[in-house]
Parts: structure tokens; C-alpha cells; sequence
């Protein structure tokens, strides 16, 4: 019966071939094109070191009152401030200030192109149902693959580095801002945008007078998902060598260093909240106008 | 009152469906609406309407739900494009502009007041109100400056800088006509404008826009299926029915000769007494007996006063001047409920 418990699968030969051909091919479009795919990214490398310095540079101090600054700015919240400035102090004490500084570079330049990318891309899928019909399984796609899949291919053509972590976290977290753009423009009410037209909008005026400020609500709660899975995966981008407290996990893996490994995660999680809370509570400040009740 | 055409509406057709210009022929041969749903699969929206609306003067177009009165004022600033027809304003035919010449014409010689509002959720009352303007291109400081007139006018002061959901109906409505208003267009379209309000705020509302009619003369295209409101603000009433128009002309005359089942049925309820002039039941015999009443008394008002004075005869005035007898028999006659011909209601 061997016939029915083996599955009849293509021969051990044909497989090999099969699998020696697309690795060949891929090998010789690596070989021909891999200095300029190299090269394209360049100003992605450049600009992603200079962020790396500046974070890394930056006197503690002036860190720590932009940080209050802008968590302020967000929220309009002390708790959230205090909060902020408390996790970065431990961090710093436990002697992961470095490391934690190269996390906030990567995470936000890995959200910066994520939302500039990733908003226009949600703005013309709510455009044009065939452009959302052909990016919906691509993102379906980035989701559910899983990020060592697609790192094999990425670390053929760039090598180990800086902009190959970029591109995984990238890959990974840019899915939700451009679901959520598309999504939240859909959802826009069908009669305020009738008005528009009715007052002789143009196609400009609609959409970034419009669409996009009601929008904002969806856009920001992706922009939060897209930094909350960003931050989840500095531990895979540290192993195709980005800096920052992914690498103090990895190594703390590799060592069985408990201690060390539990700090650096709490740090990512410390991390994660400060960027939760300050981005939704900026969120939720936009939509003020959705109160209701007579007199303010 | 001029009564130069303003809007003109030409052989309309609007059908909904994945190919309705293929249906325009059967339709104007005869075709009808659950006809040419069940053996075609396409919707008839609009079928053959054609109307003249005077310049200055406020259109009702009423109807019940279905009935295209909806999709009919979309298309006089052309936010349903057209199956086949023309929609001629001032000369021009709006179902054949550019794209440029048609987002001119919105926004300078037609605004819309909705439903249910429309008003930007993220823009306070006074920017609302604005809104027009900025389309135009005006700065926000400069539009707000010049729409606080209209915010004034419809008695919003001291809500500008309010958000509409902080706003009852009735006050969002009056953002929604502020904003409709600010651009100065001539053309005023109202859909459904005081449906969603309830009564005692529809009155209110509906008063307020007469009295910005005496002051503005607009010419305005009122939808509902209100007829109690059709009468009120209404010089002229069309009514559709399954995209056809039934029947079009003043309330009096839509009163007094229904032109079908459907029509009568609609009229059925209302209050004769209250909205029968003794104008529109009078006859051209001359007579001096009688008390002197003008041709706009309704009949609620004349009765009593012919009953106090044991007056067979009411003579009829107009600019003073005496135009003709209204008899007590008429006027009872035509307060008489109209009765419906068939007891079926095929429309139904």
C-alpha cells in the first residue's frame, strides 16, 4: 500500500533541477542587477546612518526633553510625559541607552517610509477598485509569509546590513497604514462628499479637504499598528544585522543570558507603549470634532 | 414677477443598469418601470420628464420614495449624468458642459442644501458655512468674513466656531442653508432639505426660507413628499410617479382636477378648506350682491364671513377690482373629497 501513503511526488531528480534552476536564476539576476539594486538603496543607507548618528549623538538631555516635548505635543497628557520620561531613564540605567537610541532610529525611519509610501498607496487603492483588488493579496502576502522567507532573497541581493533589516521591517509593518488609509477614505460619508462635488470641488480639494481629514482617524490607528509590529520586529531585523535592543536579545538567546534577554524585552515593550499611547491619544485629539452635546 | 424660463428640462431619461442606453428605445416606446425591470434587469429612474421652471420662483417636485424626484435634481447640477436628455439653464445645456465649464457652474450658479445635511464633520459652523467660497479659491479668512452675513441670516450668530455634531437637526440644517446661500448662486436645489426635521422645526425652517425668498428671489427647486409642505412654500408643484411626471401646475389646479388615481390619492388628506382660494372656484358672472373678498381667501376664511352676512355669493377681488362671483354651492363643491376611480391601487 505504499502507493497510497507515499504522495507521488515529482522525483527527487526533477525537484533538485526544479529547485537548482530558480536558485541559478536568481543567482545570475544577483550577479548582473545586485550592484544597482545595491546602489538604489544607497540613499536609503545614507539617510538611515544619519538618523542612526543623530540618536546616537544626541546628548541624553536634549533626548530626554524632546521626547517629553513631542510625547506632550501627542497627548496632551503628564501621566504619558512622566511615563516617557521614567522608561527612558531605566533603560539608560540598565545600560541600554545605545542600544535602545538605535531602536527608536530604526523604528522611526522604518514608520517614516511606511507612512510615505504606504499612505499614497492607500489613498489610490480607494480609488480604483482594481488597484485594490490586485494590492489586497500582495498585502495578504507581506502579512502571512513568514519574515525568513523573504529575508532569503533579500540577504542574496544586499548581503547582511542596515537596509536589509529596513526592507523586512518594512515588508512586515507597512500593511495596515496603507489597509486603513484605503479603508477609512472608503467609509467616508457618501453625502458630505455629494456636497463637495455639489459646491464644485475639484478632485484636490475633495481629497485633501475631504476624504483625507475624515479619514484621519483610520489612518492614525493604522499608523499605530504599523509601529506597534515595526517594534516587533527589531528582534529578526538585529539578526540580519541591525543594531539596537534586538541585537542584546539575540545574543542573549545565543548565551543563555536570562537577566540580559528579560531587560532588553522590557525595554521593546516599554518602547511599544510610549509609541501606543502618544500616537492613539494624538488620534483620538483629532477627532474632537465628533463630540457631541450642545456648547462646548 | 418675471417669468422668463430659468430651468428648462428637456425629453430626461435616466436609466439605472449595466447598459441603459440600449434601453432608452423600449422605454420611449411604452416601456414601464416594473417592465423594464423584470424583462431587462435595468431601473428606470427618470422616463421622459419635462418641465419649465420660471426664473425666481420655488419648484416643488414631489413624489413618493422611488419615484425619481431625488435623481431628477441631481441632474440639474449634473451629480447623476444623464441617460439621454438635455438640462438647459440660461441658454445652456448642463448635461453637455466641459468638466471645467460644469465645476464653474457649481460653484457659482448652483448650491444644494441636503437631506440629511452633508455638512463637513471637521469644520466648524463658520467653516461650513464658508465652505463655497473656499472652493472658489477665496482664503478662509476673507470667505468666513463674507458667509457670517448668512450665518446672521439664518440665525446661527454666536455658533460659529461649533462643530455640527454639537448641533441639533434643525440648527445643522440651518449650516447647510447658510452654506448653500453664501455663494450667492441663483439656483437653490433642496433635497428632501426638511424631511429629517421634525414638525414644529420643519415649520420653522419652512418659514425661514420664504422669507429668504421674498428678500432674494431665487430660483428654487424644492424636493418632498411632504405635500402639506408642497403647498406651503410651493408656486408650482410636479408630481412624479416611476419617473414619469404625472402632473404639474399650481396647487390650486392640482387640487381641483387631479389628473389621476395616484394624484387624487396623494390629496386625499389634506385640508381643502385651508388651501382652496375662492379664486380658483369662482366663475366670470359679474354680481353686486354679496361681501367684496379677494381671489387669495381660502375658503376656510370665506365661509364664515358669507354665513354672518346670509350671502348666497361672494364677489371676487383682485387688486380691489372685482373679477367674478364666488357662489356658496361652488365653494362647497370643491371642498367635497375627490373619489378614486378604481379601488385598486395598481401603483402600489
Amino acid at each position: 500500500m505504499d502507493f497510497l501513503t507515499d504522495f507521488p511526488s515529482l522525483g527527487r531528480v526533477t525537484l533538485l533541477t526544479f529547485k537548482k534552476t530558480i536558485d541559478g536564476a536568481f543567482r545570475e539576476f544577483n550577479r548582473a542587477y545586485g550592484e544597482y539594486i545595491e546602489a538604489f538603496f544607497d540613499p536609503l543607507l545614507w539617510c538611515l546612518k544619519w538618523i542612526d548618528w543623530i540618536f546616537v549623538h544626541m546628548p541624553w538631555p536634549l533626548f530626554f526633553i524632546l521626547a517629553a516635548g513631542l510625547a506632550w505635543l501627542g497627548s496632551r497628557s503628564i501621566a504619558i510625559v512622566i511615563g516617557t520620561i521614567v522608561s527612558f531613564a531605566l533603560m539608560g540605567m540598565f545600560g541600554m541607552w545605545k542600544e535602545t537610541m538605535e531602536t527608536v532610529a530604526i523604528v522611526s525611519v522604518s514608520t517614516a517610509l511606511c507612512i510615505g509610501l504606504g499612505i499614497p498607496l492607500g489613498i489610490w487603492m480607494a480609488r480604483s477598485d482594481r488597484v485594490q483588488g490586485i494590492v489586497t493579496p500582495v498585502l495578504d502576502i507581506m502579512q502571512t509569509v513568514p519574515s525568513f522567507v523573504y529575508l532569503i532573497p533579500i540577504i542574496m541581493l544586499l548581503g547582511i546590513g542596515k537596509v536589509p533589516a529596513l526592507i523586512a521591517v518594512f515588508i512586515y509593518a507597512v500593511p495596515p497604514v496603507v489597509r486603513l488609509t484605503n479603508l477609512g477614505i472608503r467609509l467616508v460619508d457618501s453625502e458630505v462628499l455629494e456636497a463637495a462635488d455639489s459646491f464644485g470641488a475639484s478632485y484636490k480639494q475633495r481629497l485633501w479637504g475631504v476624504q483625507v481629514p475624515l479619514a484621519l482617524p483610520n489612518i492614525f490607528a493604522g499608523i499605530n499598528q504599523t509601529i506597534m509590529m515595526a517594534l516587533a520586529m527589531v528582534v529578526i531585523a538585529a539578526m540580519i544585522g541591525a543594531p539596537g535592543l534586538g541585537r542584546i536579545v539575540l545574543k542573549a538567546v545565543q548565551n543563555q543570558y536570562l537577566a540580559s534577554g528579560m531587560m532588553a524585552g522590557l525595554a521593546i515593550v516599554a518602547l511599544a507603549i510610549i509609541f501606543d499611547r502618544v500616537s492613539q491619544a494624538y488620534g483620538k485629539r483629532l477627532q474632537k470634532h465628533r463630540e457631541g452635546g450642545h456648547g462646548v | 414677477m418675471v417669468s422668463d424660463t430659468k430651468i428648462s428640462i428637456k425629453n430626461l431619461y435616466k436609466i439605472f443598469g449595466n447598459n441603459p442606453e440600449a434601453q432608452v428605445e423600449k422605454v420611449v416606446s411604452g416601456l414601464g418601470k416594473p417592465e423594464l425591470l423584470e424583462k431587462h434587469g435595468h431601473v428606470l429612474g427618470l422616463n421622459n420628464v419635462n418641465l419649465d421652471i420660471p426664473a425666481k420662483s420655488l419648484q416643488v417636485i414631489m413624489g413618493l420614495s422611488g419615484s425619481g424626484k431625488s435623481t431628477l435634481i441631481r441632474h440639474i447640477n449634473r451629480l447623476i449624468e444623464p441617460t439621454a436628455g438635455e438640462m438647459i439653464i440660461d441658454g445652456e445645456n448642463v448635461l453637455a458642459m466641459s468638466k471645467d465649464r460644469l465645476q464653474d457652474f457649481r460653484r457659482h450658479s448652483a448650491s444644494m442644501v441636503f437631506q440629511k445635511f452633508g455638512l463637513m464633520p471637521h469644520r466648524t459652523v463658520a467653516e461650513n458655512a464658508a465652505y463655497g467660497l473656499t472652493i472658489q479659491g477665496i482664503d478662509e479668512g476673507e470667505a468666513q468674513k463674507r458667509s457670517q452675513r448668512w450665518i446672521d441670516r439664518v440665525g446661527l450668530s454666536g455658533f460659529e466656531k461649533h462643530y455640527p455634531a454639537q448641533l441639533s437637526g434643525g440648527m445643522q440644517q440651518r449650516v447647510g442653508l447658510a452654506r448653500a446661500l453664501t455663494t450667492d448662486a441663483e439656483i437653490l436645489l433642496m433635497d428632501e432639505a426638511f424631511s429629517a426635521l421634525d414638525p414644529l422645526i420643519r415649520n420653522d425652517m419652512q418659514d425661514v426660507l420664504l422669507d429668504l425668498q421674498e428678500e432674494l428671489h431665487k430660483t428654487i427647486v424644492f424636493i418632498t413628499h411632504d405635500l402639506d409642505e408642497a403647498l406651503k412654500i410651493g408656486d408650482n408643484i410636479a408630481i412624479l410617479r416611476d419617473g414619469l411626471m404625472v402632473q404639474e401646475g399650481s396647487a390650486q389646479e392640482i387640487i381641483l382636477n387631479p389628473a389621476d388615481d395616484y394624484v387624487t390619492d396623494f390629496i386625499q388628506d389634506i385640508n381643502r378648506t385651508r388651501v382652496l382660494e375662492i379664486g380658483s372656484v369662482m366663475s366670470d358672472k359679474k354680481s353686486t350682491k354679496g361681501p367684496k373678498l379677494d381671489h387669495k381667501t381660502v375658503i376656510e376664511e370665506a365661509l364664515p364671513v358669507l354665513s354672518a352676512e346670509h350671502a348666497e355669493h361672494a364677489i371676487v377681488t383682485k387688486d380691489g377690482k372685482a373679477v367674478g362671483t364666488a357662489s356658496l354651492d361652488a365653494m362647497i363643491q370643491a371642498i367635497a373629497r375627490p373619489k378614486n376611480q378604481k379601488s385598486d391601487k395598481q401603483y402600489k
